[in-house]
């Protein structure tokens, strides 16, 4: 009731102000631009209605809380507050070395452990100048692309889990999870801690039998995408619920620094893995989806293309797999001691841009331990992207940026 | 053989009130009907809650509850067990009398609208003249003690979902009743035992006299179902509890018992309205060929009516959540102006109704004509503006 609107423009460019709401001429579909905060001269000003949404809420991802300001059910004001599940993982890895940071990275994104990892791993090789081995390279890409089809199918899954199916969807794309959590933990022993990256190469050779699944697993993950989309793309409610929803301008996006798929539904082709081409990611013959609109429905598509493109790489990798070490025999692990200085190592994760920052004075551990969160950063538009819309709308939005709490608290 | 199995419950009745002197048998005459509402009801919820889990689990890809029992059939007592043994929560800013009252007046009036329902040729306990309307009157009560649910529990989640239960069910309400009118004027009666008997007959002994068998009755069964979803709260209608929103809409602050008791009102709501649905549209306890009239009338209501949860249960599984305005707007842009033209769809029916002979195909086409034109128009217009995207590629 204190959280007055001003009558200004709430946000930032992205939220068009003052145009008018129109509930009724809109089609069965959700309302084109954000509708306008209303006026506090209104004649007709009831009282706002402020709901605490979390920490422990079923759809905030975690332990995520949104302090929503509510006329009748359209959102004027959001306050994301996070920091339940601060941990210090930044100061943690201060204290320790650089090899026992390795474990901790995979407790940031806990559904993408691996693309964590890589991350590390390659921002260590970069401070101490060691390389990773052809083979490594190459395993790195096979088991990044399937924590991205991991990711993904958590994600489109919850999504809908958001919109308020009875946990159909989720659950047909946990199975498919399933099967990749079983090949992560025949290949590293963990289902999502896997602890497998190590600086100039992998922690263990994957077995051709366990290639020979992986490829078998990739080869048929296409019939369950197109089954899925068979059912839910099209699906009326959800082109009304998504369409239209929660717009985010490219600007806005790229001024608030947002990566990943949320910046590429908006039309800005930004994607690290051809922007830094790092590894071998250069070799392979992909494409990066972007969409036109901004809006829950072209991030929901970005990821459906995304695990579209990364089946494709990963088709190639298991094509193009070179024989030999999968760690470099002179690989410095264990005491590990980089000459001072510093370096910054980021990949394109599931969720975003993953990046390490760490600067060495020449000891065992690192004297600044820095992470670039994607979903931290992407957290930060939230407001932007649900002003205007429905606590169902902001649900789904929220849905649609993709946080995980570990990495957004630290 | 069949008259007696047909009789069976009555003669139960006259057996029992036989023990009783003659001034007060009409009194155990309508007690034991309450009883075995009660008691039939009773269990039916408890395995309809079953089956709800184990059918979401068949479409959901896992097998449901199984460890209670062989194939899990104890499950529903275990949790009868579970929710009376539970602590009982009242939140100190809940107003305690309304908070109490509203889980006791939801399962009431889910339960007195059975009372005018045709279970059987024999079976119906309450044979009211005005049975349709006296179940319409049980039936918006119901909402009444949602709204008391969400108000009393002094909480905002269960306030907003307050709010949604009211517009929702006000706003759906009205197809309702107007996919029911024409029923009334096509058999010339708010009796719902009478609106069975109207359906009764077969055509060459194979094809029933079912309202739901004409263009009229079609139109009609889909608009009831689809505001039969919205009026009990059902998904892709289940606003007022989305628990992707609302965590659970007005049963936030419920616990224990009371939020077993709203679980019994929503299935005995369910059972009634579909029931209801049964009764005017798919012809009550009429079996569907004439030769398997040898199975009592009552089984046959319960298989119809256990079909028509079915497809309750599966569209659940199926379907995504509407959005409250979008909600609002099917009922009063597409259902209400649907059931408007059936109305006179019904009406074109009743007067051509000594069409024989080719002017039969004629008066079939001209009926189906004019709701499927307004069927297609209306939701063209509706869902215009929304289509699945093609999309580029960066370089």
């Amino acid at each position: 009731m204190q959280n007055e609107p001003t009558s200004s423009a709430p946000g930032l460019a992205g939220t068009p102000a003052n145009s008018s709401f129109d509930i009724l001429h809109s089609p069965l579909g959700s309302p084109q631009q954000g509708a306008s905060v209303r006026e506090v001269n209104d004649p007709f000003h009831g009282d706002l209605l402020e709901v605490s949404m979390g920490p422990h809420h079923p759809s905030t991802h975690g332990v995520f809380r949104m302090v929503a300001t509510l006329d009748g059910e359209i959102i004027v004001k959001l306050k994301p507050v996070f920091g339940y599940l601060h941990r210090n993982h930044e100061k943690l890895g201060e204290n320790t070395t650089y090899l026992a940071s390795m474990p901790y990275t995979d407790r940031l994104d806990y559904l993408a452990g691996m693309t964590n990892n890589w991350a590390y791993a390659l921002a260590v090789e970069k401070l101490s100048g060691q390389v990773a081995t052809e083979r490594a390279e190459y395993v790195r890409v096979i088991v990044g692309e399937m924590m991205r089809i991991v990711n993904h199918c958590c994600l489109v899954g919850f999504l809908f889990n958001d919109l308020g199916t009875s946990f159909t969807p989720l659950l047909y794309a946990f199975r498919e999870r399933e099967k990749f959590l079983d090949l992560f933990e025949e290949l590293t022993g963990t289902r999502m801690m896997y602890n497998y990256q190590r600086f100039g190469g992998c922690r263990v050779d994957p077995t051709p039998e366990w290639l020979a699944k992986a490829k078998a697993l990739i080869d048929g993950f296409p019939r369950f995408l197109d089954e899925y989309e068979q059912f839910l793309t099209g699906n009326e409610i959800m082109l009304a619920r998504t369409q239209g929803v929660g717009r985010l301008s490219p600007e806005l996006a790229i001024n608030a620094g947002i990566t990943g798929p949320v910046l590429r539904a908006t039309g800005v082709g930004y994607d690290i893995r051809k922007v830094d081409g790092y590894g071998v990611y250069p070799r392979f013959d992909f494409r990066v989806p972007i969409g036109d609109h901004g809006d829950t429905y072209d991030r929901y598509m970005m990821r459906i293309l995304e695990m579209r493109e990364s089946v494709k790489i990963l088709q190639q990798a298991f094509r193009d797999l070179p024989a030999g070490p999968i760690i470099d025999p002179k690989a410095k692990n264990r005491g590990l001691r980089p000459k001072a200085g510093e370096a910054y190592g980021r990949i394109e994760g599931p969720k975003g841009e993953i990046g390490f920052y760490l600067i060495s004075d020449g000891s065992t551990n690192p004297y600044r331990y820095r992470v670039r969160p994607p979903s931290f950063i992407n957290l930060t538009v939230l407001e932007d992207m649900c002003l205007g819309h429905s606590v169902a709308d902001a649900v789904v939005i929220l849905g649609s940026i993709d946080i995980v709490l570990g990495e957004v608290d630290r | 053989m069949t008259a007696t199995l047909e009789r069976l419950p009555l003669l139960v009745r006259d057996w029992i009130t036989g023990f009783f002197p003659e001034p007060v048998r009409w009194l155990v005459s309508g007690l034991l009907a309450i009883v075995a509402i009660l008691a039939v009801f009773g269990l039916y919820f408890a395995y309809l809650t079953l089956a709800e889990r184990k059918f979401l689990g068949r479409f959901q890809n896992r097998p449901g509850p199984n460890r209670t029992g062989p194939f899990g059939l104890l499950q529903p007592f275990a949790d009868a067990v579970k929710a009376l043994t539970k602590e009982d929560i009242v939140p100190q800013a809940a107003d305690k009398l309304l908070h109490f009252l509203a889980p006791c007046l939801v399962v009431a009036f889910g339960l007195i609208s059975f009372a005018v329902i045709p279970f059987g040729r024999y079976l119906i306990p309450v044979d009211l003249d005005a049975a349709v309307l006296y179940f319409f009157a049980a039936g918006v009560s119901s909402e009444l003690a949602l709204f008391m649910a969400g108000w009393a529990s002094h909480n905002k989640y269960s306030m907003i979902s307050a709010m949604r239960a009211l517009a929702q069910l006000i706003s759906y309400e009205l197809p309702l009743l107007l996919a029911v009118v024409p029923v009334i004027m096509l058999s010339g009666t708010l009796s719902t035992s009478k609106i069975v008997v109207a359906q009764g007959g077969w055509t060459f002994g194979i094809i029933p006299h079912w309202n739901v068998l004409t263009p009229w009755g079609f139109a009609g069964f889909f608009i009831f179902m689809i505001a039969a979803v919205a009026e009990t709260n059902r998904s892709p209608f289940d606003l007022p509890e989305a628990e992707s929103e609302l965590i659970a809409g007005h049963l936030t602050e419920y616990s224990g018992f009371k939020y077993a008791l709203f679980f019994m009102a929503e299935y005995f709501g369910m059972s009634a309205l579909c029931g209801l649905g049964v009764t005017l549209f798919l012809g009550g306890w009429q079996a569907p060929i004439d030769i398997l009239q040898v199975v009592p009338s009552y089984v046959w209501f319960m298989v119809k009516l256990s079909c028509v949860i079915f497809c309750l249960m599966w569209v659940r599984a199926t379907l995504l959540r509407l959005r409250i305005d979008q909600l609002t707007r099917l009922a009063w842009k597409f259902l209400v102006p649907l059931g408007l033209i059936n109305l006179g769809n019904a009406a074109f029916w009743h007067l051509s109704a000594d069409w024989s002979g080719p002017l039969q195909i004629v008066r079939w086409a001209i009926s189906a004509a004019v709701i499927v034109i307004p069927f297609v128009l209306i939701g063209r217009t509706l869902s215009s503006g929304l289509a699945p995207r093609t999309y580029r590629y960066a370089t």
